[in-house]
């Protein structure tokens, strides 16, 4: 059984009258890509600093690899942070850099330059080691921010919306390079995100956050496809509930349901479903969304609500989907992809 | 209606000299230039000429009148008499002791103020610094006179100790002159340490470094620049003194009163000791702008 690197119990953080953190219990597992992902001002980034010791906890406890280090200084803590605009120093070079916390710890400075030399190659920066800063892109000082939080071997590596500034592009080139890192240095990953998309593509396990609180701990599937709360359902993904009066219509009970768009089929209001595992609703089409590879329809429920149901254009192209609007449709899914959410609110 | 018509074609003139000048924008840089280049250089840059050209000029002993035959003999003077090389060694000495006091006084009054006082504070604090420049120099030297006098409140406070004021002479001088330049040090490292962001600072620690080591390592080389700008004030304002050490100086000789004491009787040597605190602060400035310090003015 694998150790836990991080534990959180009841933790709590308040800046005068506002409450960042509002009580937080978490095991993070060694070895772990876990996420913490939510919206602004939902706490992650507070629970990040706390654990790197940047913040005092106002209540509860830390524990790293089993050791209490709840009052520690950030300097006594065996984590380091890649922070979101990469902090890193502009009056040392790229090789001073990455080798300033070995250099702290008196490794010698021969080993230094080895460690910092492979670190640099690790992130694939071969050769920059004597640039500054300033002469690099921001996918490159992201890199090196990488390989200076990377090069002391830490048990935890705190990841502060790191990719957060660069471009679509070079993000999720480097989602997949640092899902590779941490495979390869077998660290633990801690990384902060508000962007749902790059937390289910690259997390062992995922925590949400909202107003200060955890909504849900699991993997990228069970996120997914079992949110544990509306708050869930709605920011993981695409909001899709069906709830009240049209739930008891479409569902034949009261409660709130989530059914995730690419799991619904649109098909014509005429088409008879007889497959009796499938939920079946009609409706109208409000609006079609073409995204190239994929269609967005809304559709208007008869029973009330609105679903957003996605398909993939297989044959059909933006003029055919077009001609969809304001036209009667039948929406058809499998009852297993109709998921109770606790109403929690 | 001609009204109308003659504020229209009054401004089409003018509409139209603004089009001209868009289209030639080094006629419009050689209109807004001239008259602030002409002052520059004739004023400024001119009677530094005039300086220099009427060092190597010779006075009759006897006159005092300038004698303007072309000769080294003032500079040849200056480099071989042991008492112009004290005056010389000894004003390099003074701005040189003058800046290194001020640097270490401002680097924590900076500290505080910038990072350490409560935000609101920090505005008020900046104002409480800057304070004395409003004073008169020749008011704020007469209050050192004061304050350094036989009897006065140094004495007074040292007396418990044993001790006495340091009196008039070249201490009082560069006590002085480290009061008068401070703020001009303390003002760029305040805005250094200011603008330092938290984060590295934030980032320092968390790879291991305790507060001093943050403190050698990330917080004073990135401020560096910014003493050296502050130095530029402080050593270039001392070295060009001379009111200063008259008033508390006792007898103590610097260039700016030797050049003072020349004027009428030597122009043209008074002309050469004046080329000297020139020169020493080019050497200065080309030194300092290897720390970066002149980006950071």
């Amino acid at each position: 059984m694998e150790g836990i690197a991080i534990r959180l119990q009841d933790l709590r953080k308040s800046f005068g009258e506002t409450t960042a953190v509002a009580g937080v219990d978490l095991e993070i597992r060694d070895g772990e890509f876990f996420s913490m992902l939510g919206p602004s001002g939902s706490g992650k980034t507070t629970v990040l600093r706390l654990i790197a010791g940047f913040e005092t906890p106002t209540a509860g406890g830390i524990e790293l690899a089993g050791q209490e280090v709840t009052g520690l200084a950030p300097f006594e803590r065996d984590v380091h942070t890649v922070f979101q605009d990469y902090a890193l120093f502009p009056h040392m070079t790229v090789e001073q850099n990455v080798a300033y916390g070995l250099k702290i710890r008196k490794v010698p400075k021969a080993e230094r330059l080895v460690r910092a030399r492979k670190a640099l190659a690790e992130v694939r920066l071969e050769g920059f080691g004597a640039r500054r800063p300033a002469q690099l892109s921001g996918g490159q000082r992201q890199r090196v921010a990488l390989a200076r939080a990377l090069v002391g071997r830490p048990r935890v590596l705190l990841l502060d919306e790191p990719l957060g500034a660069l471009d679509l592009k070079l993000r999720e080139q480097m989602q997949v390079e640092l899902k590779e890192l941490q495979r390869e240095v077998g660290i633990t990953f801690v990384f902060v995100t508000h962007d749902q998309q790059e937390a289910l593509t690259m997390s062992d396990r995922i925590a949400v956050f909202d107003q200060g609180r955890i909504q849900q701990v699991g993997t990228p599937a069970e996120i997914y496809e079992r949110p544990a709360t509306p708050f869930v359902a709605s920011f993981v993904g695409t909001s899709n509930l069906i709830e009240g009066e049209s739930a008891q219509r479409v569902v034949g009970a009261p409660g709130v349901y989530s059914i995730r768009p690419e799991k619904i089929r649109v098909l014509k209001e005429s088409a008879e479903s007889d497959e009796p595992e499938h939920a079946t609703a009609t409706g109208t089409v409000a609006e079609v969304v073409y995204l190239g590879d994929t269609t967005r329809f809304l559709v208007d429920l008869d029973a009330g609500g609105r679903l957003t149901a996605l398909q993939q254009n297989l044959e059909t192209s933006a003029e055919d989907v077009a001609a969809y609007r304001g036209t009667r449709v039948r929406l058809q899914w499998h009852h297993r992809h109709t998921v109770r959410v606790p109403d929690t609110r | 209606m001609t009204v109308v018509a003659e504020r229209a074609g009054g401004q089409g003139t003018v509409r139209r000299l603004a089009g001209a000048l868009h289209r030639r924008p080094r006629l419009r840089l050689a209109l807004l230039l001239t008259a602030p280049l002409l002052w520059l250089t004739v004023l400024y840059l001119g009677s530094l000429a005039v300086l220099f050209v009427s060092a190597f000029w010779t006075t009759n002993s006897f006159t005092s009148q300038v004698v303007k035959v072309w000769s080294t003999d003032n500079f040849h003077e200056l480099l071989t008499t042991p008492v112009y090389r004290q005056v010389i060694l000894r004003s390099i000495g003074v701005a040189l002791a003058v800046t290194v006091l001020c640097a270490v006084i401002a680097f924590p009054l900076a500290f505080y103020t910038a990072r350490v006082a409560r935000p609101k504070w920090r505005p008020l604090l900046v104002v409480a610094i800057l304070t004395p420049l409003w004073a008169s120099y020749l008011v704020k030297v007469y209050a050192w006179r004061l304050i350094l006098s036989e009897g006065g409140l140094a004495d007074w406070m040292l007396k418990p100790f044993g001790a006495g004021g340091p009196g008039f002479g070249l201490p009082a001088t560069v006590l002085t002159l480290t009061y008068l330049w401070l703020p001009y040090m303390i003002l760029p490292i305040h805005t250094a340490l200011e603008q330092l962001p938290a984060n590295l600072l934030d980032a320092s620690a968390d790879l291991g470094a305790r507060s001093w080591r943050t403190f050698r390592s990330v917080v004073v080389p990135m401020v560096l620049p910014s003493v050296a700008a502050g130095s530029i004030f402080t050593f270039s304002l001392s070295l060009g003194d001379y009111i200063t050490v008259q008033i508390v100086g006792g007898k103590t000789q610097l260039i700016g009163n030797v050049v003072y004491s020349n004027i009428e009787l030597n122009l043209p040597m008074a002309a050469a000791l004046g080329t000297v605190p020139v020169v020493v602060i080019v050497v200065y400035l080309l030194a300092m702008r290897r720390t970066g310090a002149l980006s950071s003015l």
